[in-house]
């Protein structure tokens, strides 16, 4: 089975899906099929995840078979570690955002399918290892998150499904012409033989050769350089590409959100992992300091914004930017020269905080909605209070995901921003010292969620809101006794990574 | 076998033209069986031992005085083009079963129609391919004045015009080069083998080229495209942007580039940054991209936005027929295909699923009818069709303009940017008509605009359904496994026709 | 020589002589006593049956022979001509039933077939004077034929006109022909041919000048075409349809005739600029022709404009070096004229039912008569040179054949493509009528039937255009055999 478990994988929620859409089973049924078919997915993935041999650098699982012959494209999909990381984090968010889809929605038989469509997409994408099927899942997974806020989005859906879409789509472009120029200039579509030719020095030479037209090949290659960061930048977001993201986060239904946050974000950073770091090495050390640049002011302003918000989904949308800085701060070190150990301990710490940050933020987003449905609107900063009489289980919970968000140690997410933190600051001293007043902006706005949601005097509206119900906290509970487990003993993450991060993170770029 | 399609049609459409008065309802039916042995003759190409090379099937003298014969032949190229014209045919006769006001009239031109594009896309012989070229106008022109809505005798007679004066254009490039090459033959094997002069070469091909292009919806002659496609029933605006398009850009790879490569060569001066007939018509290809999707982003017909976007569409085509690369002509003849199986499904949607239904194509007053509950499967195949037509992988307007794309880095790094903005704005404006069309729920405030039309409550009719899933599921397959349709296009592009092309350096 | 041969050849002549005598015979003793319409009828067939036995005759002829150095000639392209003139000429006898003849069948007929007879002279002569002369002798019968409906007071002004423009133009023609008289001593082509050789005598230009104006006026060439649209519209519809085929097919062949034959050898000396001349006649006759026609709203008037621009295409024909264009543009003159009649026979048919011919007489036709709507689809879209239609062959065998017999030559090439693209324009007004017969639907009250008799030769002419341009094969053989054995 391990021969194609990784299309398997890819393709059981498609089938999950389908199953419903036939309707088959009754449309009562539809959110039954779809938490089943996520936990086998998860389950999948948790034993794809036991078998992989983490000392090892490079690709397991691999599927290749030949698809398009004069395109020299082949269905290539394998897992390293990275790959992996991520695998588990989507398999492990759609049970998670299923379980926080209103009990009554509108429509199951295509809200269930859509939300399946979107792991399909996010699997794909994080398997593939040919820029022609990745490309195709990278914008597959656009199109259900597309529809899921357009019909059960906030009042503003309209709007912010469209700007979600086409943002998305100019970085789309980007990339697409990016590796098209690419494919014109060497015939591959392959990452790693891409890898493997910008490693030898082959593709500037190749690019150099490659027009007849006017523009010189220095002009070209950063041209080709320009459109793949964009795809990316815009996905992850860096700022300045990051305006759709606070209306998309706010308006979308909350369990799309902590897809789209915990998950789709990743698409991004890990486009800039596998693809960026290996294919356009050079480019990225002549710009590194600018884009270290870049990635500060992403962390400072964002935590800045965050901290301006009056409306917790913003909040939490602008903290999502925050922390996703990191790991492009991260990602933006490594560009450079370093240290083994530097450089090594920046990666690790990106993807940590990567899988960290999926797990925090799609929780974060999971306790609003929680609170949403029962004070029956939008949570403002101003309106709630005290809530920590009243609901003091959901308190609790929610006090140590925004901790866990905040960095504290032996929580999950401290780990990763350390390790960021160190890599950075033995390369990019200067950077990561700038960087700091962002944690501290986060650790000042999390904390005032902290007073005035749940401290301070009860709201005569609120006051007979019920806590959790054992349905929840039985949902809750294995999402927090991650946060536990990982931030005691981050090894189990660690392990499957080693040898990845010795394979990237060694030597020089 | 495949030249048994013409035939066919041919036959089909005399034999509905004689329908006695009281057996009109057969005519449909006939139709549709014409469409399909037509489908079936143009597939039995697709079994042939060796599919993509070029072979002959049929040769009979004609007018031996001028050289002309009786020269139908298939290549990989035809082959890809005659099977999109069947499946057009069979989809646009089933979207057209709803008529019933001189039914057998319809039919019969519209089977004509597709008898002389069967003709164009497997004539070898230069005076019998543009017999079959001409042909078509004259039933298109009828099929739009006769049946159409909006303008329709305004649009016919533009559409018909355009045509005939890019016809005109041909035919003076035509009859020069068959004067010049001797005036012994019109075989286009033979004359794309003879060396004509460049001085030569070099009027006739912009001639001839945009005599072709503007039937191709080449920018600024585009514009019979969106009022032709308007103006049309649907059954005739699936053809049209479906097929007949193609019939343009058809000529322009198999006639213009393909007789006059030294054409495309530097001028050897440059104005204004131009200095070959390659960079004007890129230029005007990629124009026509990015023109085509910003008009479409604002127009309030709902039909309008689907045929601006096949001008924008068809910029790819030219777009990838002028980069002189292998990898670009590939794209251009695939997104030809796709072009022509999403257009006409997006046509399909409009024209007959919600025009017929609300009477109005109003963006802003068809929100006022809740489409995606009223006619959900309407909804779902627009939604897949928009998608297709923006570009998404998976369907077959990737491959295609991934390969065009391709081709154009080669030629034109700039300009490819800039069709770069264009796909952008081909996905801004299909969500655009999504949303409008589809998704908006009206204010509920009391009796807006839109609710004083009735609307026609009917469901989605079997045929339409049958025709919409044969167009989406023939996007999908070849937008998953186009290794078929490449391998017998770059079979056809290896033909001897392109050899002179080749020693110019096509690559 | 002798005299057997001259009457051998002359017989189809003859025949139509003395059918037109018979038919007045017939008229004045046997039909007097019957009805207009029975006595046209009787004398439309009597002339009927000798243009069959012209035909005939014409079809027996063999070989070719010149006689009388030149003053007759019989050669295959002249009988070739002579039937394309005759054919026009019997679908114009069926055609005359139809258009409103008040009085004088038997005269009608009888001026009918003498006109024949001047164009069949015409077309078998290459001498100046018999050329003239049976020029006079068609134009005189004409100009009759135009005026015929006396009741008509815009027939007898077209009449007028045609009379008054024609006159003018011989006087034209026949100075031209006495200057080249004095020029070169000879009133036979060939001689003078010979005798012009390479001069550049700028009284030769005169007189060129004058000839080509004479028969500009003929072949309604502008800017002597004034005439043509009053005619074409005014006229009794028989005598316009046979002014606009067989009287067109005779004067192009003649013009040919002594612009080849006759000037053909100082084509290319820089003195002679007739072919210039030709050349702007050519160019501004399309324009011109197809410009105005675009916006008349009388079938008949906008048919004239078109023969006008036709005129300006078969020019092209004569234009091209040698005699290269002479087969082709024997073929187009053949296509033309039936085309022509054919076109006019279905006005006539539209006119009879509706009483005039203005563009909505014909709204509607294709519910009530499909196969006329057809026949009407098939004569304009040949017009405009739609293929596989006899007209879109005849205009690309005819340009294709100027362009072979001069490759490079600036003037044939730019008067080529001024010709495709004017006919590209000519496309909208055919399509115009042809809107109101397949579009819009019927004016007003049911129109009458439409008799079916003349319906059918419609139909074959119809069946005609289109196998011609199918296969065009047969004809384009026979015109170049022709031209081959013939002397020309």
């Amino acid at each position: 089975m391990s021969a194609f478990i990784l299309s398997l994988l890819t393709f059981l929620p498609v089938a999950g899906a389908l199953l419903i859409l036939t309707n088959w089973l009754g449309e009562g049924r539809a959110r039954c099929v779809a938490f089943a078919t996520s936990l086998l997915n998860l389950g999948l993935a948790l034993s794809m995840f036991s078998r992989f041999d983490g000392a090892r650098a490079g690709f397991q699982f691999v599927e290749r078979h030949e698809w398009i012959k004069p395109l020299a494209v082949n269905y290539h999909l394998g897992v390293d570690g990275l790959g992996i990381l991520m695998v588990l984090l989507s398999t492990l968010l759609v049970p998670m955002a299923l379980m926080a889809s209103p009990r009554t929605v509108d429509r199951p038989r295509l809200y269930f399918p859509l939300l399946l469509f979107l792991e399909c997409g996010l699997i794909g994408t994080f398997t593939a290892l040919n820029f022609f099927h990745w490309f195709l899942f990278w914008e597959i997974s656009l199109i259900p998150a597309f529809f899921l806020v357009r019909f059960w989005g906030g009042p503003g859906r309209t709007g912010a499904s469209l700007q979600f879409f086409i943002y998305t789509m100019v970085g789309s472009v980007g990339l697409l012409l990016a590796f098209v120029a690419l494919f014109l200039a060497v015939g591959v579509f392959d990452f790693t033989r891409l890898g493997e030719l910008a490693t030898s020095g082959t593709i500037p030479l190749a690019v150099s050769k490659m027009t007849s037209g006017g523009a010189t090949s220095t002009c070209i290659s950063w041209l080709i350089f320009a459109g793949a960061f964009l795809g990316f930048a815009v996905k992850v977001p860096l700022m300045p590409f990051h305006t759709w993201l606070p209306d998309t986060y706010s308006e979308a239904p909350p369990a799309v959100t902590m897809l789209l946050t915990g998950a789709m974000s990743k698409m991004g950073v890990y486009g800039f992992i596998r693809i960026l770091l290996p294919i356009f090495p050079a480019q990225l050390l002549t710009l590194q300091p600018w884009l270290v640049g870049l990635a500060v002011l992403t962390i400072v302003s964002s935590a800045g914004a965050a901290f301006a918000q009056r409306d917790l989904r913003r909040t939490f949308a602008y903290s999502s930017v925050n922390h996703l800085g990191y790991c492009l701060l991260g990602i933006f070190a490594l560009a450079g020269a370093g240290p083994e150990s530097a450089r090594s301990s920046a990666l690790a710490g990106v993807l940590l905080q990567m899988f960290n940050h999926g797990l925090t933020a799609a929780l974060l987003f999971w306790f609003l909605k929680l609170l949403e449905d029962r004070i029956g609107g939008r949570v403002r900063l101003d309106e709630a209070g005290g809530l920590r009489q009243i609901m003091p289980v959901f308190t609790g919970l929610m006090g140590i995901s925004l901790f866990s968000s905040l960095g504290l140690p032996g929580l999950n997410g401290f780990i990763g921003e350390f390790l960021i933190f160190k890599g950075v600051f033995a390369m990019h001293p200067w950077a990561a010292a700038l960087a700091t007043p962002g944690l501290l902006i986060t650790a000042v706005f999390l904390l005032t969620i902290l007073q005035k949601v749940f401290n301070g005097p009860v709201k005569e509206q609120h006051a007979t809101l019920p806590d959790l119900t054992v349905v929840e906290r039985i949902q809750l509970a294995p999402a927090i006794t991650l946060l536990f487990l990982i931030g005691i003993h981050p090894q189990i993450l660690m392990g499957p990574l080693s040898g990845f991060i010795q394979h990237v993170g060694g030597g020089h770029p | 076998m495949a030249a048994w399609s013409i035939y066919i049609s041919f036959i089909g459409a005399g034999l509905i033209a004689m329908l006695p008065r009281n057996r009109a309802h057969l005519a449909p039916w006939l139709a549709l069986l014409s469409a399909f042995a037509g489908f079936a003759f143009a597939l039995t190409g697709a079994f042939d031992p060796n599919p993509g090379s070029f072979h002959i099937l049929a040769r009979h003298s004609w007018i031996d005085a001028m050289g002309a014969t009786y020269l139908l032949g298939i290549d990989g190229i035809s082959l890809t083009l005659i099977l999109l014209t069947g499946l057009a045919a069979i989809c646009g006769i089933l979207f057209s079963w709803n008529i019933r006001e001189r039914a057998p009239e319809f039919f019969a031109l519209y089977l004509a129609l597709i008898g002389s594009v069967y003709g164009v896309f497997l004539s070898f012989d230069l005076l019998l391919f543009f017999v079959f070229y001409e042909l078509a106008i004259v039933p298109k022109y009828f099929l739009i004045a006769i049946y159409g809505s909006t303008r329709r005798e305004y649009g016919a007679m533009k559409l018909a015009l355009y045509s005939f004066v890019g016809s005109a254009m041909v035919l003076v490039g035509l009859l020069a080069a068959y004067a010049i090459s001797g005036g012994e033959t019109f075989d286009l094997v033979k004359l794309a083998q003879h060396p004509f002069p460049r001085e030569f070469q070099m009027w006739a091909f912009p001639l001839v080229f945009t005599g072709f292009a503007i039937l191709a919806g080449l920018w600024p002659f585009h514009t019979w495209a969106p009022t032709g496609h308007v103006a049309a029933p649907t059954g005739a605006s699936m053809l049209l942007a479906g097929v007949i398009m193609k019939l343009g850009a058809y000529g322009c790879l198999r006639v213009a580039i393909t007789l006059f490569p030294r054409g495309l060569e530097p001028w050897g001066f440059s104005v204004i940054g131009f200095g070959s007939w390659q960079d004007v018509f890129g230029f005007l290809a990629v124009t026509g991209i990015v023109s085509g999707a910003m008009v479409a982003l604002v127009q309030r017909d709902f039909k309008f936005v689907i045929g601006y976007s096949s001008v924008s569409h068809m910029g790819f085509v030219l777009l990838g027929l002028v980069t002189l690369s292998t990898i670009g002509m590939r794209g251009a003849i695939l997104q030809m295909f796709s072009h022509g199986v999403i257009a006409g499904l997006l046509f399909g949607v409009v024209g007959r699923m919600v025009y017929d239904r609300t009477h109005t194509r109003d963006l802003d007053l068809l929100s006022g009818f809740r489409l995606n509950q009223a006619l959900p499967f309407a909804c779902a195949i627009f939604c897949l069709a928009g998608f297709a037509s923006m570009g998404m992988p998976g369907f077959s307007g990737f491959v295609a303009e991934l390969q065009v794309l391709s081709g154009a880095w080669h030629s034109f790094p700039l300009l490819t940017l800039v069709s770069g903005v264009g796909i952008v704005i081909g996905v801004a404006y299909t969500l655009r008509a999504m949303q409008k069309a589809f998704f908006t729920t009206p204010p509920p405030t009391p009796v807006t605009q839109g609710t004083h039309h009735e609307m026609d409550g009917a469901p989605i009719t079997l045929p339409e359904k049958i025709g919409a899933v044969i167009l989406i599921t023939t996007s999908l397959v070849v937008g998953l496994y186009p290794g078929i349709l490449l391998r017998w296009i770059d079979e056809g592009l290896a033909s001897p026709l392109f050899d002179l092309l080749r020693q110019g350096g096509l690559s | 020589m002798n005299y057997l041969d001259f009457f051998a050849t002359l017989l189809p002549e003859t025949t139509l002589v003395l059918t037109a005598l018979a038919v007045l015979l017939v008229d004045a003793a046997g039909l007097r006593e019957l009805k207009t319409a029975h006595r046209i009828l009787g004398a439309s067939l009597v002339s009927l049956l000798g243009c069959a036995l012209s035909v005939a005759f014409v079809c027996m002829g063999h070989g070719s022979s010149y006689l009388l150095d030149g003053i007759l000639i019989n050669d295959p392209l002249t009988r070739l001509i002579k039937v394309a003139i005759l054919i026009p000429g019997m679908f114009t006898c069926l055609l005359t039933p139809g258009s409103r003849l008040r009085a004088h069948p038997g005269e009608y007929f009888c001026i009918l077939l003498l006109a024949m007879t001047g164009l069949l002279l015409l077309v078998s002569s290459e001498n100046l004077l018999v050329i003239f002369l049976s020029l006079e002798l068609a134009s005189m019968c004409l100009y009759i034929l135009a005026a015929f409906n006396t009741t008509d007071a815009r027939s007898i002004e077209a009449g007028l006109k045609y009379f008054l423009f024609g006159g003018i133009s011989a006087a034209f023609t026949l100075f031209g022909f006495s200057l080249i008289y004095g020029l070169t001593g000879s009133i036979d082509l060939r001689p003078i041919a010979g005798a012009l050789g390479q001069s550049t005598d700028p009284l030769l230009m005169v007189a060129v000048v004058m000839v080509i104006a004479g028969f500009g006026f003929k072949i309604a060439a502008v800017p002597f075409h004034l005439w043509a649209p009053d005619v074409y519209e005014a006229a009794p519809l028989s005598s316009a349809a046979f002014i606009a085929s067989g009287s067109k097919v005779a004067s192009f062949y003649v013009l040919a005739r002594v612009v080849i034959t006759g000037l053909g050898g100082t084509t290319g000396v820089p003195g002679s600029q007739w072919m210039t001349l030709l050349a702007i006649l050519a160019g501004s006759s399309m324009v011109l022709g197809n410009l105005a026609a675009l916006t008349q709203t009388s079938v008949r008037r906008l048919l004239a404009f078109s023969a006008v621009a036709n005129a300006g295409y078969m020019l092209i024909g004569v234009l091209a070096p040698g005699s290269g264009g002479l087969p082709a543009l024997a073929y187009y003159l053949i296509l033309y004229s039936i085309t022509a009649i054919g076109a006019f026979g279905v006005v006539a048919l539209v006119e009879a039912r509706a009483g005039h011919d203005r563009l909505d007489a014909f709204s509607g036709l294709c519910r009530n008569s499909p196969v006329t709507a057809f026949c009407l689809m098939v004569f304009l879209l040949s017009l405009a040179g739609i293929p596989p239609l006899g007209g879109f062959f005849a205009k690309f065998y005819l340009f294709a054949a100027a362009l072979r017999a001069s490759p490079g030559d600036p003037l044939i090439l730019s008067l080529v493509v001024l010709a495709i693209a004017s006919s590209a324009v000519s496309l909208y007004y055919y399509l115009r009528v042809l809107k109101e017969v397949y579009v819009r639907p019927v004016a007003g009250a049911e129109p009458a039937p439409i008799p079916d008799l003349p319906v059918i030769g419609l139909f074959i002419l119809a069946i005609a255009v289109i196998l011609l341009g199918s296969f065009p094969q047969w004809l384009v053989h026979a015109v170049e055999s022709a031209q081959a054995a013939s002397s020309f």
